[in-house]
């Protein structure tokens, strides 16, 4: 693998990339704590970065691990766009540290499910709450129907046969995907997301990767700014309730 | 694959120590029941069966199918998994119609089936008061209609060659219909239960304590005959019940009862 890869002058080693995202309160950290565990135990280097928007203490949460951690607070950005756009700075900093860290844990908050922070050649997986019921599979877009893991969390509070119709509308959605049940408390399933983890392909570099889905469509006047809700205000790529999309300004 | 028994090979209880018993072996027809006081980790035990548990779970506990370790598949995928559980939680999270769930939920299974709606909903109608239709929201199912439907559910689409059930009696349906219904014939059951009656109609049953498996006892002789009395108790109890259900008034001569 080494000699397919010199590219980048600072490479100590190409790092596996996995990307995670999941609606808010699915349990990603509680996972991914349990997942690093046991990629630590088969004597893997990883690191970790978690995007959020306006708070996190799960610096404190994967710290206890005696992982590297980095935390990016998007503010008043889209915390997916914010990942996307720092991609780069997140993996120089991780090949920057004293250790040799061969996985690269990307944790992005998630906020409106219209897009996926997934690149092609890294590993994307979805966390998704069994609880939050079988038309949620439906909603969530691309960070679902985008990912090559899905892991099914609280599964253990619904009965079997709900679980079942869950799984079943996943697969419906993301037909290639691979559907892990997983606890974030005890830590069950996690073994097998490590396993996904560690069998990822490394990357060499970001220079040419892409995403798999774009971001949402949108560019106008609110998305820099403005704040009065009249129609008259707003300039850009703009779309009516019945559909009807124009472009507005110069 | 045939199953003719489940091993549980003994992990840890609540306080990390190792269970009393190490191993416990089901065969194909035995109905098996866990008692326990509330807390005691019964629903745990049914849980790690039914997840086929490889020592990833909190209780660290094993589970062979056929003395070996199941393959993974049979973890992953509801069409190739070959155990039925009827768990206590019981409320319908699912926004959809009684319906389109079995729809969906046969469909997971690998299960087409001409007439498998009413199938279904005609059994669970028998196990509860008011009748269910099949346009109704999930939501909307009352405790005993949604405890009929998963009951029907289970048998119908979920027929495996193991049952787990947790506390059948609780839900104000006929439990024994209902026990009858899941444990079929030469089926490995396995049921958690507070009631006497069910506890005594088992071969053997489990008890837990702290969250570990504390000691297995065989039904005997005598708790048979205590049973068949227990169970005429129980009946009569019923037919006080079915008799306020209906709107009916009880008199003192009602409870002149003798076991």
């Amino acid at each position: 693998m080494d000699n397919l890869n010199k590219i980048d002058k600072t490479n100590k080693k190409d790092i596996k990339i996995s990307i995670v995202a999941g609606t808010p309160g699915a349990g990603k950290t509680s996972v991914l704590i349990h997942t690093i565990k046991n990629l630590m135990n088969a004597g893997h280097k990883p690191a970790v970065v978690k995007i959020d928007c306006l708070y996190t203490d799960d610096d404190v949460r994967y710290g206890k691990l005696g992982i590297p951690t980095l935390i990016g607070l998007s503010k008043d950005m889209c915390p997916d766009h914010f990942a996307i756009y720092n991609m780069e700075e997140m993996v120089e900093w991780a090949k920057n540290q004293d250790e040799d860290i061969d996985i690269l844990i990307i944790e992005t908050a998630g906020l409106c499910h219209r897009c996926a922070p997934y690149t092609k050649n890294s590993l994307g997986i979805c966390v998704i709450d069994a609880t939050s019921g079988p038309n949620t599979p439906r909603k969530v877009g691309p960070f679902l129907t985008s990912a090559d893991v899905v892991a099914i969390t609280k599964g253990d509070i619904i009965s079997q046969a709900e679980r079942e119709v869950f799984r079943e509308r996943i697969l419906e959605m993301n037909p290639h995907c691979r559907i892990y049940d997983v606890n974030g408390l005890s830590g069950q399933g996690c073994g097998e997301i490590a396993d996904e983890i560690a069998e990822t392909k490394p990357l060499a570099s970001l220079e040419n990767e892409e995403l798999r889905h774009n971001a949402p469509l949108c560019i106008c006047t609110l998305c820099v700014g403005e704040t009065r809700v009249s129609k008259k205000y707003h300039r850009g790529v703009l779309r009516r309730i019945d559909g009807f999309t124009k472009y507005t300004g110069e | 694959m045939d199953i003719n028994e489940i091993t549980i090979i003994g992990g840890y209880n609540k306080f990390g120590e190792p269970e009393a018993v190490r191993e416990l072996t089901v065969k194909k027809g035995e109905i098996f029941g866990v008692v326990g006081p509330t807390g005691s980790g019964k629903s745990n035990l049914i849980s790690d069966i039914e997840q086929l548990a490889q020592r990833d779970t909190l209780s660290r506990r094993k589970i062979l199918i056929n003395g070996e370790v199941p393959p993974v598949d049979m973890r992953r995928d509801p069409r190739k998994r070959r155990i039925a559980q009827l768990s206590q939680n019981m409320n319908f999270l699912a926004d959809m119609t009684v319906e389109e769930f079995l729809l969906m939920h046969a469909k997971s299974r690998g299960i087409e089936k001409e007439g498998i709606v009413d199938e279904i909903i005609n059994l669970a109608n028998k196990l509860t008061g008011e009748p269910i239709k099949k346009e109704y929201n999930l939501t909307i199912l009352s405790g005993g209609q949604s405890r009929s439907l998963m009951v029907a559910d289970v048998a119908v689409i979920s027929d495996s060659p193991i049952v787990l059930i947790d506390e059948i009696e609780n839900a104000g349906i006929k439990k024994h219909e209902a026990l009858e219904l899941l444990a079929g014939y030469g089926k490995i059951v396995m049921v958690i239960t507070h009631d006497p009656v069910l506890a005594l109609m088992t071969d053997r049953r489990v008890v837990m304590k702290n969250g570990g498996m504390t000691e297995i006892i065989e039904t005997t002789e005598e708790e048979k005959e205590v049973s068949k009395k227990l169970n005429n108790i129980d009946n009569w109890m019923l037919l006080m019940r079915e008799k306020i259900r209906h709107g009916g008034r009880l008199a003192l001569e009602d409870i002149e009862f003798t076991v």
